[in-house]
Protein backbone atom coordinates (compact mmCIF):
# COMPACT_ATOMS: atom_id res chain seq x y z
CA UNK A 1 0.00 0.00 0.00
CA UNK A 2 2.64 2.30 0.70
CA UNK A 3 4.58 1.80 -2.23
CA UNK A 4 2.67 3.14 -5.24
CA UNK A 5 1.35 5.99 -2.60
CA UNK A 6 4.77 6.87 -2.72
CA UNK A 7 5.07 6.34 -6.68
CA UNK A 8 2.35 8.93 -7.14
CA UNK A 9 3.36 11.56 -4.82
CA UNK A 10 6.93 11.63 -6.20
CA UNK A 11 5.19 12.38 -9.71
CA UNK A 12 3.03 14.55 -8.12
CA UNK A 13 5.39 16.44 -6.72
CA UNK A 14 7.31 16.42 -9.96
CA UNK A 15 4.47 17.70 -11.74
CA UNK A 16 4.05 20.46 -9.25
CA UNK A 17 7.97 21.79 -9.36
CA UNK A 18 7.81 21.81 -13.32
CA UNK A 19 4.59 24.24 -13.37
CA UNK A 20 6.08 26.33 -10.57
CA UNK A 21 8.95 26.94 -11.93
CA UNK A 22 7.17 27.70 -15.90
CA UNK A 23 4.62 29.71 -13.64
CA UNK A 24 7.92 31.51 -12.06
CA UNK A 25 9.77 32.03 -15.37
CA UNK A 26 6.63 33.30 -17.06
CA UNK A 27 5.84 35.63 -14.12
CA UNK A 28 9.87 37.35 -13.67
CA UNK A 29 9.56 37.78 -17.86
CA UNK A 30 5.96 39.64 -18.06
CA UNK A 31 7.28 41.58 -14.56
CA UNK A 32 10.74 42.65 -17.02
CA UNK A 33 8.93 43.53 -20.11
CA UNK A 34 6.27 45.86 -18.27
CA UNK A 35 9.31 47.71 -17.39
CA UNK A 36 11.20 47.67 -20.52
CA UNK A 37 10.51 51.62 -21.07
CA UNK A 38 13.01 52.18 -17.96
CA UNK A 39 15.72 51.04 -19.57
CA UNK A 40 15.58 53.38 -22.29
CA UNK A 41 14.99 56.16 -20.28
CA UNK A 42 18.01 54.88 -18.01
CA UNK A 43 20.09 55.54 -21.22
CA UNK A 44 23.64 55.26 -19.28
CA UNK A 45 22.93 51.84 -18.15
CA UNK A 46 21.64 50.66 -20.98
CA UNK A 47 25.20 51.58 -22.60
CA UNK A 48 27.18 50.25 -20.44
CA UNK A 49 25.73 46.86 -20.63
CA UNK A 50 25.67 47.49 -24.63
CA UNK A 51 29.60 47.65 -23.64
CA UNK A 52 30.08 44.63 -21.45
CA UNK A 53 27.84 42.10 -23.72
CA UNK A 54 28.07 43.76 -26.89
CA UNK A 55 31.56 45.30 -26.92
CA UNK A 56 33.26 42.89 -25.31
CA UNK A 57 31.97 39.62 -27.36
CA UNK A 58 33.64 41.31 -30.58
CA UNK A 59 36.70 39.43 -30.30
CA UNK A 60 35.33 35.90 -30.29
CA UNK A 61 32.35 36.94 -32.83
CA UNK A 62 34.97 38.35 -35.34
CA UNK A 63 37.17 35.06 -34.95
CA UNK A 64 35.03 33.09 -35.18
CA UNK A 65 32.85 34.58 -38.01
CA UNK A 66 35.90 34.42 -40.21
CA UNK A 67 36.77 31.14 -39.62
CA UNK A 68 33.27 30.01 -40.31
CA UNK A 69 33.23 31.80 -43.54
CA UNK A 70 36.48 30.21 -44.43
CA UNK A 71 35.74 26.66 -43.65
CA UNK A 72 32.42 26.81 -45.46
CA UNK A 73 33.77 27.93 -48.43
CA UNK A 74 37.04 25.80 -48.58
CA UNK A 75 34.37 22.70 -48.09
CA UNK A 76 31.90 24.51 -50.60
CA UNK A 77 34.43 24.76 -53.53
CA UNK A 78 35.48 21.03 -52.71
CA UNK A 79 32.11 19.55 -53.41
CA UNK A 80 31.34 22.22 -56.57
CA UNK A 81 34.12 21.87 -58.39
CA UNK A 82 33.30 18.82 -59.60
CA UNK A 83 30.12 20.34 -60.79
CA UNK A 84 32.06 22.66 -62.86
CA UNK A 85 30.20 25.99 -60.59
CA UNK A 86 32.72 26.78 -57.98
CA UNK A 87 31.52 30.04 -58.62
CA UNK A 88 28.27 29.10 -56.71
CA UNK A 89 30.73 29.02 -53.55
CA UNK A 90 30.21 32.63 -52.71
CA UNK A 91 26.10 32.67 -52.94
CA UNK A 92 26.40 29.39 -50.97
CA UNK A 93 28.23 30.45 -47.99
CA UNK A 94 26.39 33.96 -47.61
CA UNK A 95 23.44 32.24 -47.89
CA UNK A 96 23.89 29.46 -45.01
CA UNK A 97 25.79 32.65 -43.00
CA UNK A 98 22.50 34.87 -43.18
CA UNK A 99 19.91 32.21 -42.63
CA UNK A 100 21.12 29.98 -40.38
CA UNK A 101 24.81 30.10 -39.58
CA UNK A 102 24.65 33.72 -38.61
CA UNK A 103 22.16 33.95 -36.44
CA UNK A 104 22.42 30.90 -34.38
CA UNK A 105 25.73 30.57 -34.06
CA UNK A 106 26.10 34.08 -32.62
CA UNK A 107 23.50 33.07 -30.34
CA UNK A 108 25.36 30.39 -28.85
CA UNK A 109 28.56 32.40 -28.73
CA UNK A 110 26.66 34.83 -27.15
CA UNK A 111 25.46 32.27 -24.43
CA UNK A 112 28.22 31.02 -24.00
CA UNK A 113 30.13 34.32 -23.51
CA UNK A 114 27.25 36.96 -22.47
CA UNK A 115 24.62 34.55 -20.77
CA UNK A 116 27.22 32.69 -18.76
CA UNK A 117 28.28 36.28 -17.52
CA UNK A 118 25.16 38.12 -17.13
CA UNK A 119 23.78 34.86 -14.73
CA UNK A 120 27.09 34.53 -12.73
CA UNK A 121 27.10 38.42 -12.47
CA UNK A 122 23.31 38.33 -11.19
CA UNK A 123 23.88 35.27 -9.15
CA UNK A 124 26.01 36.66 -7.11
CA UNK A 125 24.77 40.15 -6.74
CA UNK A 126 22.16 37.95 -4.60
CA UNK A 127 24.66 36.30 -2.81
CA UNK A 128 26.31 39.29 -1.65
CA UNK A 129 22.54 40.51 -0.90
CA UNK A 130 23.16 43.80 -3.21
CA UNK A 131 19.63 43.00 -4.94
CA UNK A 132 17.81 42.87 -1.35
CA UNK A 133 20.40 45.94 -0.77
CA UNK A 134 18.66 47.73 -3.88
CA UNK A 135 14.81 46.46 -2.50
CA UNK A 136 15.37 47.93 1.06
CA UNK A 137 16.31 51.40 -0.60
CA UNK A 138 13.12 50.70 -2.86
CA UNK A 139 15.01 50.76 -6.10
CA UNK A 140 12.90 48.52 -8.07
CA UNK A 141 15.57 45.92 -9.79
CA UNK A 142 13.54 44.87 -12.37
CA UNK A 143 13.52 48.51 -13.67
CA UNK A 144 17.39 48.88 -12.92
CA UNK A 145 19.20 45.76 -13.02
CA UNK A 146 17.17 43.51 -15.37
CA UNK A 147 15.30 45.34 -17.68
CA UNK A 148 18.77 46.70 -19.18
CA UNK A 149 20.43 44.14 -19.95
CA UNK A 150 17.08 42.20 -21.52
CA UNK A 151 17.22 45.91 -23.69
CA UNK A 152 20.92 45.29 -24.50
CA UNK A 153 20.82 42.16 -25.21
CA UNK A 154 17.77 42.48 -27.84
CA UNK A 155 20.05 45.53 -29.24
CA UNK A 156 23.32 43.58 -29.10
CA UNK A 157 22.76 40.40 -30.93
CA UNK A 158 21.15 41.38 -34.55
CA UNK A 159 23.97 43.85 -34.27
CA UNK A 160 26.72 41.04 -33.46
CA UNK A 161 25.00 38.95 -36.08
CA UNK A 162 25.41 41.11 -38.04
CA UNK A 163 28.99 41.64 -37.99
CA UNK A 164 29.43 38.09 -37.78
CA UNK A 165 27.71 37.57 -41.28
CA UNK A 166 29.81 40.43 -43.13
CA UNK A 167 33.49 38.65 -41.55
CA UNK A 168 32.31 35.40 -42.74
CA UNK A 169 31.56 36.81 -46.06
CA UNK A 170 35.31 38.71 -46.29
CA UNK A 171 37.00 35.19 -44.86
CA UNK A 172 34.72 33.13 -47.64
CA UNK A 173 36.19 35.99 -50.24
CA UNK A 174 39.59 35.41 -49.11
CA UNK A 175 39.34 31.89 -49.30
CA UNK A 176 37.46 31.47 -52.75
CA UNK A 177 38.81 34.56 -54.79
CA UNK A 178 42.51 34.90 -53.16
CA UNK A 179 43.17 31.31 -52.82
CA UNK A 180 41.04 29.00 -55.04
CA UNK A 181 40.87 30.76 -57.87
CA UNK A 182 37.27 31.48 -58.17
CA UNK A 183 36.49 34.79 -60.55
CA UNK A 184 35.40 37.47 -57.96
CA UNK A 185 32.68 38.93 -60.98
CA UNK A 186 31.02 35.61 -60.34
CA UNK A 187 31.64 35.15 -56.63
CA UNK A 188 29.42 38.79 -56.14
CA UNK A 189 27.01 38.37 -58.67
CA UNK A 190 26.00 34.95 -57.70
CA UNK A 191 25.24 36.10 -54.45
CA UNK A 192 23.50 38.92 -55.27
CA UNK A 193 21.19 37.12 -57.56
CA UNK A 194 20.46 34.29 -54.79
CA UNK A 195 20.47 36.65 -51.71
CA UNK A 196 17.16 38.10 -51.02
CA UNK A 197 17.23 41.34 -48.68
CA UNK A 198 13.78 40.56 -47.50
CA UNK A 199 13.13 36.71 -47.00
CA UNK A 200 17.13 35.88 -46.44
CA UNK A 201 18.71 38.97 -44.35
CA UNK A 202 15.43 39.94 -42.84
CA UNK A 203 14.93 36.95 -41.76
CA UNK A 204 17.83 36.19 -40.33
CA UNK A 205 17.81 39.61 -38.22
CA UNK A 206 14.49 38.52 -36.66
CA UNK A 207 15.97 35.03 -35.94
CA UNK A 208 18.97 36.71 -33.45
CA UNK A 209 15.78 38.93 -32.12
CA UNK A 210 13.81 35.38 -31.15
CA UNK A 211 17.75 34.20 -29.61
CA UNK A 212 18.48 37.60 -27.98
CA UNK A 213 15.34 37.59 -25.77
CA UNK A 214 15.34 33.69 -25.03
CA UNK A 215 19.39 34.28 -23.98
CA UNK A 216 18.77 37.28 -21.94
CA UNK A 217 15.51 35.67 -20.49
CA UNK A 218 16.67 32.41 -19.45
CA UNK A 219 20.44 33.88 -18.14
CA UNK A 220 18.71 36.59 -15.94
CA UNK A 221 15.88 34.10 -14.63
CA UNK A 222 18.81 31.20 -13.42
CA UNK A 223 20.66 33.93 -12.14
CA UNK A 224 17.88 35.58 -9.68
CA UNK A 225 16.92 31.96 -8.83
CA UNK A 226 20.26 30.60 -8.39
CA UNK A 227 21.13 28.99 -4.89
CA UNK A 228 23.49 32.36 -2.84
CA UNK A 229 26.20 29.62 -2.86
CA UNK A 230 29.51 29.63 -4.52
CA UNK A 231 27.93 26.20 -6.05
CA UNK A 232 24.84 27.49 -6.45
CA UNK A 233 26.06 29.93 -8.49
CA UNK A 234 28.41 27.44 -10.68
CA UNK A 235 25.36 25.61 -11.25
CA UNK A 236 23.14 27.92 -12.64
CA UNK A 237 26.06 29.63 -14.93
CA UNK A 238 26.40 26.03 -16.09
CA UNK A 239 22.16 25.57 -16.71
CA UNK A 240 22.21 28.91 -18.47
CA UNK A 241 24.81 28.06 -21.10
CA UNK A 242 22.51 24.27 -21.63
CA UNK A 243 19.30 25.82 -21.72
CA UNK A 244 20.30 28.46 -24.36
CA UNK A 245 21.88 26.68 -26.35
CA UNK A 246 19.17 23.73 -26.59
CA UNK A 247 17.01 26.57 -26.72
CA UNK A 248 18.60 28.29 -29.99
CA UNK A 249 19.09 25.08 -31.80
CA UNK A 250 15.10 24.36 -31.19
CA UNK A 251 13.67 27.76 -31.53
CA UNK A 252 15.66 27.92 -34.91
CA UNK A 253 14.21 24.75 -36.24
CA UNK A 254 10.69 25.89 -35.77
CA UNK A 255 12.01 29.84 -37.01
CA UNK A 256 13.28 27.98 -40.25
CA UNK A 257 10.16 25.94 -40.75
CA UNK A 258 8.02 29.04 -40.61
CA UNK A 259 10.14 31.40 -42.54
CA UNK A 260 11.56 29.26 -45.44
CA UNK B 1 40.40 59.99 -20.68
CA UNK B 2 37.54 58.83 -18.18
CA UNK B 3 36.18 55.67 -17.97
CA UNK B 4 32.84 56.79 -19.18
CA UNK B 5 33.93 58.11 -22.16
CA UNK B 6 36.25 54.43 -23.02
CA UNK B 7 33.28 53.19 -22.78
CA UNK B 8 31.12 55.43 -24.62
CA UNK B 9 33.93 55.42 -27.39
CA UNK B 10 33.99 51.39 -27.67
CA UNK B 11 29.85 51.24 -27.77
CA UNK B 12 29.80 54.17 -30.84
CA UNK B 13 32.74 52.12 -32.67
CA UNK B 14 30.37 48.91 -31.98
CA UNK B 15 27.57 50.62 -33.48
CA UNK B 16 29.62 52.13 -36.64
CA UNK B 17 31.11 48.71 -37.35
CA UNK B 18 27.51 46.96 -36.62
CA UNK B 19 26.33 49.39 -39.50
CA UNK B 20 29.05 48.77 -42.02
CA UNK B 21 27.79 44.94 -42.11
CA UNK B 22 24.38 45.78 -42.45
CA UNK B 23 25.49 48.04 -45.54
CA UNK B 24 27.83 45.60 -46.73
CA UNK B 25 25.54 42.91 -46.51
CA UNK B 26 22.25 44.90 -47.83
CA UNK B 27 24.36 46.59 -51.34
CA UNK B 28 27.56 43.88 -52.15
CA UNK B 29 25.96 40.60 -50.73
CA UNK B 30 21.91 40.85 -51.29
CA UNK B 31 19.62 42.25 -54.09
CA UNK B 32 18.38 45.15 -51.79
CA UNK B 33 16.96 48.30 -53.44
CA UNK B 34 16.75 51.48 -51.32
CA UNK B 35 13.30 52.89 -53.73
CA UNK B 36 11.35 50.05 -54.70
CA UNK B 37 11.38 50.20 -58.72
CA UNK B 38 7.95 51.10 -60.44
CA UNK B 39 6.32 48.32 -62.36
CA UNK B 40 3.52 46.80 -64.53
CA UNK B 41 2.10 43.47 -64.33
CA UNK B 42 1.94 40.96 -67.38
CA UNK B 43 0.58 37.35 -67.82
CA UNK B 44 1.32 34.94 -69.70
CA UNK B 45 -0.52 31.13 -69.68
CA UNK B 46 1.93 28.27 -70.26
CA UNK B 47 1.35 24.49 -71.03
CA UNK B 48 4.01 23.50 -68.62
CA UNK B 49 6.45 25.97 -66.56
CA UNK B 50 9.32 23.14 -65.82
CA UNK B 51 10.92 24.38 -62.62
CA UNK B 52 10.07 27.69 -63.06
CA UNK B 53 9.64 29.62 -59.32
CA UNK B 54 8.57 32.46 -58.28
CA UNK B 55 11.31 35.44 -58.41
CA UNK B 56 12.87 33.98 -60.86
CA UNK B 57 13.91 36.76 -63.60
CA UNK B 58 12.69 38.14 -66.77
CA UNK B 59 14.75 38.78 -69.44
CA UNK B 60 14.74 40.73 -72.87
CA UNK B 61 18.01 39.68 -75.33
CA UNK B 62 19.31 38.24 -71.50
CA UNK B 63 18.86 41.67 -69.32
CA UNK B 64 17.13 41.53 -66.76
CA UNK B 65 13.90 43.68 -67.03
CA UNK B 66 11.62 42.04 -64.36
CA UNK B 67 10.54 39.31 -61.79
CA UNK B 68 7.80 36.36 -61.62
CA UNK B 69 5.88 37.13 -58.75
CA UNK B 70 3.25 34.48 -58.86
CA UNK B 71 2.35 31.44 -60.44
CA UNK B 72 -0.75 29.49 -60.47
CA UNK B 73 -2.94 27.46 -61.98
CA UNK B 74 -6.04 28.11 -64.04
CA UNK B 75 -9.52 26.33 -62.63
CA UNK B 76 -10.87 26.07 -66.27
CA UNK B 77 -7.97 25.17 -68.71
CA UNK B 78 -5.86 24.31 -66.24
CA UNK B 79 -2.76 25.87 -67.37
CA UNK B 80 -0.23 27.42 -65.37
CA UNK B 81 -0.81 31.63 -65.10
CA UNK B 82 2.55 32.96 -64.64
CA UNK B 83 2.28 36.80 -63.20
CA UNK B 84 5.64 39.21 -64.24
CA UNK B 85 6.59 42.38 -62.57
CA UNK B 86 7.72 44.46 -65.36
CA UNK B 87 10.03 47.51 -64.75
CA UNK B 88 7.90 50.49 -65.66
CA UNK B 89 10.41 52.16 -67.87
CA UNK B 90 10.15 49.35 -70.19
CA UNK B 91 6.56 50.42 -71.05
CA UNK B 92 6.78 49.97 -75.07
CA UNK B 93 6.05 46.31 -75.73
CA UNK B 94 4.43 45.46 -78.51
CA UNK B 95 0.74 43.58 -78.21
CA UNK B 96 2.57 40.66 -80.22
CA UNK B 97 5.33 40.29 -77.43
CA UNK B 98 6.07 36.40 -76.92
CA UNK B 99 7.49 34.61 -73.78
CA UNK B 100 9.04 31.52 -73.37
CA UNK B 101 10.77 29.44 -70.25
CA UNK B 102 14.43 29.32 -70.97
CA UNK B 103 17.46 27.36 -68.91
CA UNK B 104 20.53 29.03 -68.35
CA UNK B 105 23.57 27.00 -68.67
CA UNK B 106 22.69 23.19 -69.22
CA UNK B 107 21.72 22.80 -65.38
CA UNK B 108 21.05 26.17 -64.56
CA UNK B 109 17.65 27.89 -62.86
CA UNK B 110 14.82 28.72 -65.56
CA UNK B 111 14.08 31.92 -66.33
CA UNK B 112 11.13 33.64 -68.90
CA UNK B 113 12.67 35.49 -71.90
CA UNK B 114 10.84 38.00 -73.33
CA UNK B 115 10.74 38.74 -77.09
CA UNK B 116 9.26 41.73 -78.08
CA UNK B 117 7.09 42.22 -81.53
CA UNK B 118 6.21 44.44 -84.21
CA UNK B 119 2.73 45.43 -83.24
CA UNK B 120 1.86 49.29 -83.33
CA UNK B 121 -0.18 48.62 -80.12
CA UNK B 122 1.31 48.26 -76.33
CA UNK B 123 0.82 46.26 -73.79
CA UNK B 124 -0.86 47.29 -71.00
CA UNK B 125 -0.83 46.67 -67.03
CA UNK B 126 -2.83 42.93 -66.52
CA UNK B 127 -2.53 41.88 -70.65
CA UNK B 128 -1.91 38.28 -71.16
CA UNK B 129 0.90 37.59 -73.39
CA UNK B 130 -0.89 35.51 -76.64
CA UNK B 131 2.38 33.84 -78.20
CA UNK B 132 4.13 31.31 -75.26
CA UNK B 133 5.87 28.42 -75.80
CA UNK B 134 6.18 26.17 -72.73
CA UNK B 135 9.45 25.09 -70.46
CA UNK B 136 11.29 22.00 -72.41
CA UNK B 137 10.81 18.96 -70.26
CA UNK B 138 14.32 16.23 -70.69
CA UNK B 139 11.72 13.30 -70.44
CA UNK B 140 9.45 14.91 -73.10
CA UNK B 141 12.21 15.68 -75.66
CA UNK B 142 13.82 11.84 -74.87
CA UNK B 143 10.16 10.47 -75.51
CA UNK B 144 10.13 12.31 -78.84
CA UNK B 145 13.29 11.38 -80.21
CA UNK B 146 12.97 7.77 -79.38
CA UNK B 147 9.48 7.47 -81.13
CA UNK B 148 10.92 9.55 -84.31
CA UNK B 149 14.07 6.40 -83.54
CA UNK B 150 12.09 3.69 -83.90
CA UNK B 151 9.23 5.66 -86.60
CA UNK B 152 12.31 5.08 -89.11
Amino acid sequence: MQMPVNFLANIGSLVIGLLQSIGKALFFMTSIIIVMPYAIKRFNLLLKQIYFLGVLSLPIILTAGFFVGMVLSLQGYLVLVDFNSEEAVGSMTALSLIRELGPVVTGLLFAGRAGSALTAEIGLMRSTEQISALEMMAVDPNKFVYAPRLAASIIVLPMLSMIFVAVGIIGSYLISVGWLGVYDGFFWTQMQTHVDWNNDVINGIIKSIFFAVLVALVSLFQGVNAIPTSEGVSRATTKTVVHSSLGILGLDFLLTVLMF
Amino acid sequence: MSRKMIVEVWVGLFTVLAFVALLMVAFKVSNFQGVQKETYQIKAAFSNIGGLKVRAPVKISGVIVGKVIDIEVDKETYQAIVVMAINSDLNHLSLDTSASILTSGMLGDQYIGIDPGADEEYLQDGDYLDIVQPALVLEELIGKFLTNLSGE
